[in-house]
C-alpha cells in the first residue's frame, strides 16, 4: 500500500474521527469523577478531533446526500478543532482556579467537560453536513450547549444572559427551521421527494429550476434566522451578555467558532441563491447589514466598562465586516472574507484567553480594577496588547492584510461604501487604543493574584496570526483563492 | 385528492390557528397550559391526518410524539412545577389584550399574503397548510413577546414549534431526519427551560421576568 493511497483511506474515515471521537468523549467525561483526569481526556479527546480533522485534507472531495467534504469545509472544521484544542489547554488552567475560588463545584466540572465536547462535536456536525435539515440540527445543539454554558455560574447575570440568549437564539433558530421547509419546497419539484431535495450540492446544482420568489422568501428566513447566530445587528442582542457571564474558555469558542459556523451556514445559501438568476440578490442586504454592525459595535465600545462586553461587542464589529465582505462578493472580496474569518477566530480567542488570565489575577472584569497590568503582570500585558494591536488591524499581524483586502477589493465596487467602512474601523481602533492604555498603565490596582496560568495557548494564537501577517505560506494563499472561486 | 381530504386538514391546520389565538389572551396559567395542550392535541390529529393522506406512515410517529409528550407529558410536568412553586393559581394580566388580537390579525394576514403568491405552484394543500403553519409561528412569537412570566414565554416557544411541525409535516415528503430532531430539541428546550425556571425562582423568588429587568437597571 502506498503512502498516498494510505493519507487517502485515513482521510476517508476522517468523518467518522471528527464526529465519533467528541461523541464517545461525551459519555466518557459525563461519568469520569476526577476533574483533573476530565481536563487531561478533554484536551486528549480535542486533540484527537484536531487529528481527524487534519487528515480531512488527505481525503477525496466527495458528497452524498448526508455528507460533505470539499476544500470549504475541510478548512472550517480543521480552524475549529484547532480552536478547540487550543482552547482546552486554556480550559485546564482556568478551571483549576475557578475550583480554587469555589465558583464552580466538581459536579459542575462534569457538566462542563461532557458539553465542550457535545459543543466541539456539534459544530463539527454542522460543517460536515451535506443536508440543509442535519446542518441545522448541529446549530441547534450547538446553540443549547452554549446556552447550559453561559448560566454554569448560576449568577443572577448569569442566568439572565442564558435566558436571554436561550430565547433570542431559539426563535432564530425557529425561523432558520422554517426557512429549511421553504428551500424543501422550492427544490421539491425539481429534484423530487426526500433526502435529494435537501442536500446542498444538488441543490447548488438544480437552483437556476427553482422558484425564485420561494428561494428569495427561504433566505430572508435564513438570514434572520442564522443572522441572529452570527451576531449581525439588529440581531445581536444576546452576544454581549451570553460573552461576558459564562467562563472565559466558551466566550473564546463562542466567539471563535459559534459565529463562524453561522455564517459558513449563511455562505452555503447564498452559493444556492446566486445559482438562480431571478432570485434576490442577497449582496446588498449583507453590505447594509455588515456596516450597520461595524458601526453600531464601534460606538458601543466606548460605553463599556467590562472586559469580556468590550471584547464581545468587538467581535460583532468583525462579523460586520466578514458579513460586508461576503456581501461584496467576487474573488477577492471573499478571499478577503475567509481571511478575516481565520484570523478573527484566531485573534480573538487568544483574546478571551488572555482576558481569562487577567480576570482571574485580578479578581474583577470591570475595567476600573483592571489598571496597572505592564506592572503587575507583565507577561499579560503584553498578551493583552498583542492581542489588542492585532485585532485593531495594525501591521504587522494577519488582521491587518485580511482588512486591508476588504477595503482594496471594495474600493473598485463601491469607493463610498469603503470609505464608511475605513470610517467604522477607525472609530473602533480609537475605543480600542482608549482602553488598552487604561488597562496597561498607571498604578496597579489593589488585587493582584499571582497568575500561574499557562500562557502558552495565547502566545501561540498571536504567533499564528503575526506569521500570517508577514508571511502567508503558498499552499494557504492556494487554499483561500481556491475556496474563494467556489463562493459566488 | 378529494374535496373531503383537502378539507379535514384544512380544517384541521385552521384549527391551531384558531388556537394559537385562544392562546394569546389567556390571562390564567392554568387555562393557558390547557390550550397549550389542546392545540398539541390537534397537531397530532393534523400530522395523523397528514401521514394518511401521504401514505407516510412514519408521520405517524411524529402524531404519537406529538399526542404523547406535547399533549400529556409537557403540561402535567409544567403543572406539576407551578403547584411546587405556588403559582397554579396566579392571574397574569396579559396587557393589552384588544392590540395584541389585532396584532395576531395582522400577522395571520401577512403570513397569508406573503405565502400565497410564492408558492403558486406548490399543492393548494401545501400551500395552504403553509399559510397556516406560518401564522401559528408568528402567534407564538407575540405570546412570547407579550408575556413577562417565564412558564407563558416558554407555553408560546413550544406553540411556535407546533407550527414549525405542522409546515415540515405539510410539505410532502420532507425527511424523517429532520422531523425526529424536531421532537428532539423540543424535550431539550424543555429540560433547560425546566432547569432555568427553578433556578430563577432559587435566584429571585419568582418567574417574573420583570425581575431580571430590575436587577439589570441594578447593575447598570
Amino acid at each position: 500500500m502506498s503512502f498516498a493511497h494510505l493519507i487517502s483511506v485515513i482521510g476517508d474515515n476522517a468523518i467518522a474521527g471528527v464526529l465519533g471521537i467528541p461523541l464517545i468523549s461525551i459519555l466518557v467525561l459525563a461519568f469520569l469523577p476526577s476533574y483533573r483526569a476530565a481536563a487531561a481526556l478533554n484536551i486528549a479527546a480535542s486533540f484527537g478531533s484536531l487529528i481527524a480533522a487534519l487528515a480531512l485534507f488527505g481525503a477525496d472531495p466527495f458528497a452524498n446526500d448526508l455528507f460533505l467534504i470539499d476544500s470549504f469545509n475541510i478548512y472550517m472544521i480543521a480552524l475549529n478543532c484547532f480552536v478547540a484544542f487550543t482552547t482546552s489547554v486554556f480550559s485546564a488552567s482556568y478551571i483549576e482556579h475557578e475550583l480554587e475560588t469555589g465558583r464552580l463545584t466538581p459536579p459542575l466540572m462534569r457538566f462542563y467537560h461532557a458539553m465542550y465536547q457535545a459543543m466541539i462535536g456539534a459544530m463539527n456536525l454542522a460543517f460536515v453536513s451535506n443536508d440543509v435539515g442535519l446542518m441545522w440540527v448541529g446549530v441547534e445543539i450547538a446553540t443549547l450547549v452554549t446556552v447550559m454554558m453561559v448560566g454554569l455560574y448560576r449568577t443572577p447575570a448569569a442566568i439572565e444572559a442564558a435566558w436571554k440568549y436561550f430565547i433570542l437564539g431559539s426563535v432564530g433558530i425557529a425561523l432558520a427551521f422554517f426557512g429549511t421547509i421553504l428551500v424543501y419546497l422550492a427544490a421539491q419539484g425539481t429534484l423530487g421527494e426526500g433526502l435529494p431535495a435537501l442536500a446542498w450540492t444538488r441543490l447548488q446544482a438544480a437552483a437556476g429550476h427553482f422558484d425564485p420568489s420561494l428561494l428569495s422568501l427561504a433566505f430572508v428566513f435564513f438570514l434572520v434566522g442564522y443572522g441572529t447566530k452570527v451576531g449581525i445587528a439588529p440581531l445581536h442582542a444576546w452576544l454581549p451578555d451570553a460573552h461576558a457571564e459564562g467562563p472565559t474558555p466558551i466566550s473564546a469558542v463562542l466567539s471563535g467558532l459559534l459565529l463562524n459556523v453561522a455564517m459558513y451556514a449563511l455562505l452555503r445559501f447564498k452559493m444556492i441563491l446566486s445559482a438562480n438568476t431571478e432570485a434576490l440578490h442577497p449582496g446588498p442586504i449583507m453590505i447594509t447589514m455588515g456596516l450597520a454592525s461595524l458601526f453600531f459595535a464601534a460606538f458601543m465600545l466606548y460605553k463599556q466598562q467590562d472586559i469580556k462586553r468590550f471584547f464581545a461587542y468587538s467581535s460583532i464589529e468583525h462579523m460586520g465586516i466578514i458579513t460586508f465582505a461576503f456581501g461584496m462578493g467576487g474573488p477577492l472580496a471573499n478571499l478577503a472574507g475567509l481571511m478575516q474569518m481565520t484570523m478573527h477566530s484566531l485573534t480573538k480567542s487568544g483574546i478571551f484567553f488572555t482576558v481569562g488570565h487577567i480576570a482571574q489575577a485580578k479578581n474583577s472584569q470591570r475595567f476600573d480594577d483592571l489598571r496597572g497590568l505592564s506592572v503587575s503582570h507583565p507577561h499579560l500585558a503584553w498578551g493583552l496588547a498583542m492581542g489588542v494591536i492585532a485585532i485593531c488591524g495594525l501591521p504587522p499581524f494577519g488582521v491587518f492584510t485580511s482588512e486591508f483586502y476588504v477595503l482594496s477589493s471594495a474600493f473598485d465596487k463601491a469607493p463610498f461604501l469603503t470609505l464608511l467602512l475605513a470610517l467604522g474601523l477607525l472609530i473602533a481602533f480609537g475605543a480600542m487604543l482608549m482602553r488598552l492604555q487604561d488597562v496597561l498603565f498607571g498604578t496597579p490596582s489593589a488585587v493582584n493574584h499571582r497568575d500561574t496560568a499557562s500562557h502558552i495557548p495565547l502566545f501561540v494564537h498571536f504567533s499564528l496570526v503575526l506569521l500570517a501577517g508577514v508571511y502567508l505560506p503558498k499552499p494557504l494563499l492556494h487554499w483561500f483563492q481556491q475556496t474563494a472561486a467556489l463562493l459566488p | 385528492m378529494t374535496n373531503l381530504t383537502f378539507d379535514i386538514s384544512h380544517f384541521l391546520a385552521g384549527g391551531m390557528l384558531v388556537l394559537s389565538f385562544v392562546i394569546l389572551y389567556q390571562d390564567r396559567l392554568s387555562s393557558l397550559l390547557n390550550t397549550f395542550a389542546m392545540q398539541a392535541t390537534v397537531l397530532a390529529a393534523a400530522v395523523a391526518w397528514q401521514a394518511q393522506v401521504q401514505h407516510a406512515p412514519h408521520l405517524y410517529v411524529t402524531a404519537v410524539i406529538a399526542l404523547v409528550f406535547k399533549a400529556a407529558i409537557i403540561p402535567a410536568a409544567l403543572r406539576r412545577i407551578m403547584v411546587k412553586l405556588g403559582i397554579h393559581r396566579e392571574i397574569e394580566p396579559v396587557v393589552g389584550v384588544g392590540v395584541t388580537l389585532l396584532a395576531g390579525v395582522g400577522l395571520a394576514a401577512l403570513s397569508i399574503l406573503l405565502l400565497y403568491p410564492v408558492t403558486a405552484d406548490a399543492q393548494a394543500f401545501t400551500r395552504e397548510d403553509l399559510a397556516f403553519a406560518l401564522a401559528v409561528v408568528l402567534l407564538g412569537l407575540l405570546t412570547m413577546i407579550t408575556r413577562h412570566n417565564a412558564i407563558s414565554q416558554i407555553i408560546g416557544f413550544m406553540s411556535l414549534e407546533n407550527g414549525l411541525v405542522l409546515a415540515a409535516t405539510g410539505a410532502n415528503g420532507m425527511p424523517l431526519v429532520v422531523e425526529i430532531s424536531v421532537a428532539f430539541s423540543i424535550l431539550i428546550a424543555f429540560l433547560i427551560f425546566g432547569i432555568f425556571v427553578f433556578r430563577m425562582r432559587e435566584r429571585f423568588d419568582t418567574v417574573d421576568i420583570h425581575a431580571l429587568d430590575r436587577f439589570r437597571k441594578g447593575r447598570a
